[in-house]
């Protein structure tokens, strides 16, 4: 059975519609990505799905519930944490603190203890700033933090918002290894929003592919990396 | 530098606190005396506006509406039930609480600008009511004789009784406050602050927390109005207006947003400058202006927010030197 079940679903800004009925689903212990260019509605499916913006139409179900209507901070502590797109990391807090308020909806004291370990060894640069202000990080670590800060709510499901937006190369490909690890060795389900289609196909167990709202291609990751309509439009090879 | 400042806190905050134990035992002036009673009042108020402006982030216009109804609500208790001025103190705490979760059930949901719009437009309506609901608050001619505290039949109305329970209002005020924002709770409230989306989609609900901030803050403000009806023994519409709510946003401005210490120095200081600068007295008004402007322009952040700038200026140099290492080990 699906962990995550998208039907339908639709998104108006005003009366400009964003999302045009949107099916998809991703299940456990899968990598899925949404791949498309700017204004394909990426970005709109991620913040529908954890409430952020109202949704027009449609139903999305988690685990077998249907979460449609929920709250945005309810959503959380149901288990699916989201990584915005541009970080929303808290600039003025220490990366600690920053860490430390991820877990705030937990009771569990010892296992937050634990799973602050755990953040630390994907991500050893952040237990070496713990100490700094989160604003004082650079790109790639402010990413690695929110990356972390969303762990600590201890999710069975991460959204990532576009996480190589603006961050160079060599820094990508370690976010991307991050991911990968992620799923192998924590079993994180996730969806991933990405432009960067070329890396995106080499992670992903799925992805769909999304114009002006709908989506438009789906398949494994091998099937469209082969597809030579998406080799020209996407890959630019 | 701040190693240095670390070294001296501690007797330094030991000089103080004697100073302010034994100021009425020194100074016998009941006009300085007053000053300093008028300056506790403040800073209550300035550090219960920094919790919602300061620490949650929403502009309020309308903080002396909540300072005049817990005095008109002490003081009509007083007068009129002749309840016990602790008593007084605890129900105006209550009931500007109440205005508080009525007014910020809509307001909150608005930001920034139209939040500041919705408070200045409570302020003003609380202020025409206390002129024009005669039958109640006896209308501009205001509120006579309100009388002071008093604990187990000893009257405790003399200046220096009010200057200790001020001091001992304010040290209770501050210590939980304190508490408040450095605990979960209060980094809560700062995240909303920083990126209210964000914060949702960790799980904290804002409007949960705004309003709890925006009640706390604004029975404060009714506790500080009560003290003040029954120091002062009058009260008039005229002390609860704009001027008054620009006046407490500017200490906790001035003194540092999101800083406890800052709204303690912001209200001291701005209660303090006026009295100062009383012999030009003509002249008051351009140097109390000057004074913002330039502190705007050289320190936006407040009095007292140069203290977390410079540890993180610090802080920075010190990862900086780290990664340096780093690189050259590689």
């Amino acid at each position: 059975m699906a962990m995550l079940e998208i039907n339908d679903l639709k998104v108006k800004y005003g009366v400009i519609p964003a999302l045009k009925g949107l099916t998809f689903h991703v299940d456990e212990g899968e990598i899925v990505a949404l791949i498309g260019a700017n204004g394909a509605g990426k970005t709109t499916t991620l913040h529908a799905i954890s409430a952020i913006v109202d949704k027009s139409g449609g139903t999305i179900s988690f685990n077998g519930k249907n979460i449609t209507n929920e709250k945005a901070y309810k959503i959380v502590g149901m288990g699916i944490a989201h990584v915005q797109e541009g970080r929303g990391i808290f600039s003025e807090m220490t990366v600690l603190e920053n860490l430390m308020i991820g877990a705030y909806l937990r009771k569990d004291k010892a296992d937050i203890q634990a799973d602050l370990k755990q953040v630390y060894s994907l991500f050893p640069r952040l237990e070496e700033r713990k100490a700094q202000n989160a604003g004082t990080l650079s790109g790639g670590e402010q990413q690695m933090l929110s990356i972390g800060r969303a762990l600590m709510a201890k999710p069975r499901m991460l959204l990532l918002d576009e996480p190589s937006m603006g961050l160079a190369p060599v820094v990508v490909e370690d976010i991307f290894r991050t991911i990968r690890k992620l799923n192998k060795e924590l079993h994180m389900t996730i969806l991933l929003v990405e432009q960067n289609a070329q890396m995106t196909l080499h992670v992903v167990n799925r992805a769909y592919i999304m114009e002006n709202g709908k989506i438009v291609h789906s398949g494994t990751a091998k099937e469209l990396r082969e597809n030579d309509e998406i080799r020209k439009t996407y890959l630019g090879l | 530098m701040m190693q240095k400042i670390k070294k001296i806190k501690k007797p330094l905050a030991v000089i103080g606190i004697l100073f302010l134990l034994l100021f009425p035992v020194i100074i016998t002036s009941s006009y300085y005396l007053h000053v300093m009673i008028l300056a506790g009042i403040y800073v209550v108020l300035s550090l219960s506006l920094n919790l919602i402006t300061g620490y949650t982030g929403q502009l309020c216009l309308g903080h002396a509406a909540f300072f005049g109804i817990g005095a008109y609500a002490g003081a009509l208790l007083m007068v009129n039930v002749h309840m016990n001025f602790f008593f007084a103190l605890i129900c105006s705490f209550i009931i500007s609480g109440i205005f508080g979760l009525l007014l910020g059930i809509p307001a909150l949901r608005l930001r920034g600008d139209y939040l500041a719009i919705v408070t200045l437009g409570f302020g003003e309506i609380v202020h025409l009511v206390f002129v024009n609901w005669t039958e109640l608050t006896n209308g501009p001619m205001g509120i006579r004789s309100i009388p002071g505290p008093s604990l187990f039949g000893i009257e405790l109305d003399g200046n220096q009784e009010f200057y200790y329970l001020i001091l001992i209002i304010t040290a209770l005020v501050l210590f939980l406050l304190n508490r408040l924002v450095n605990s979960g709770f209060g980094m809560a409230m700062q995240t909303i602050k920083a990126d209210e989306i964000a914060a949702e989609s960790i799980g904290i609900y804002p409007v949960k927390y705004k309003l709890i901030a925006f009640i706390l803050s604004s029975g404060l403000a009714g506790l500080a109005g009560c003290f003040y009806a029954s120091y002062i023994s009058y009260i008039s519409p005229t002390t609860f207006v704009y001027n008054t709510s620009v006046t407490i946003l500017a200490m906790v401005v001035l003194g540092g947003l999101g800083s406890l210490t800052g709204s303690v120095i912001g209200g001291v200081v701005l209660t303090l400058l006026p009295e100062v600068l009383r012999s030009i007295s003509d002249y008051r008004m351009i140097f109390f202006g000057a004074l913002m402007i330039i502190m705007m322009i050289f320190k936006p952040e407040g009095f007292w927010g140069v203290s977390k700038r410079v540890k993180n200026i610090y802080k920075i140099k010190a990862g900086g030197a780290q990664n340096e290492r780093d690189y050259e080990s590689r």
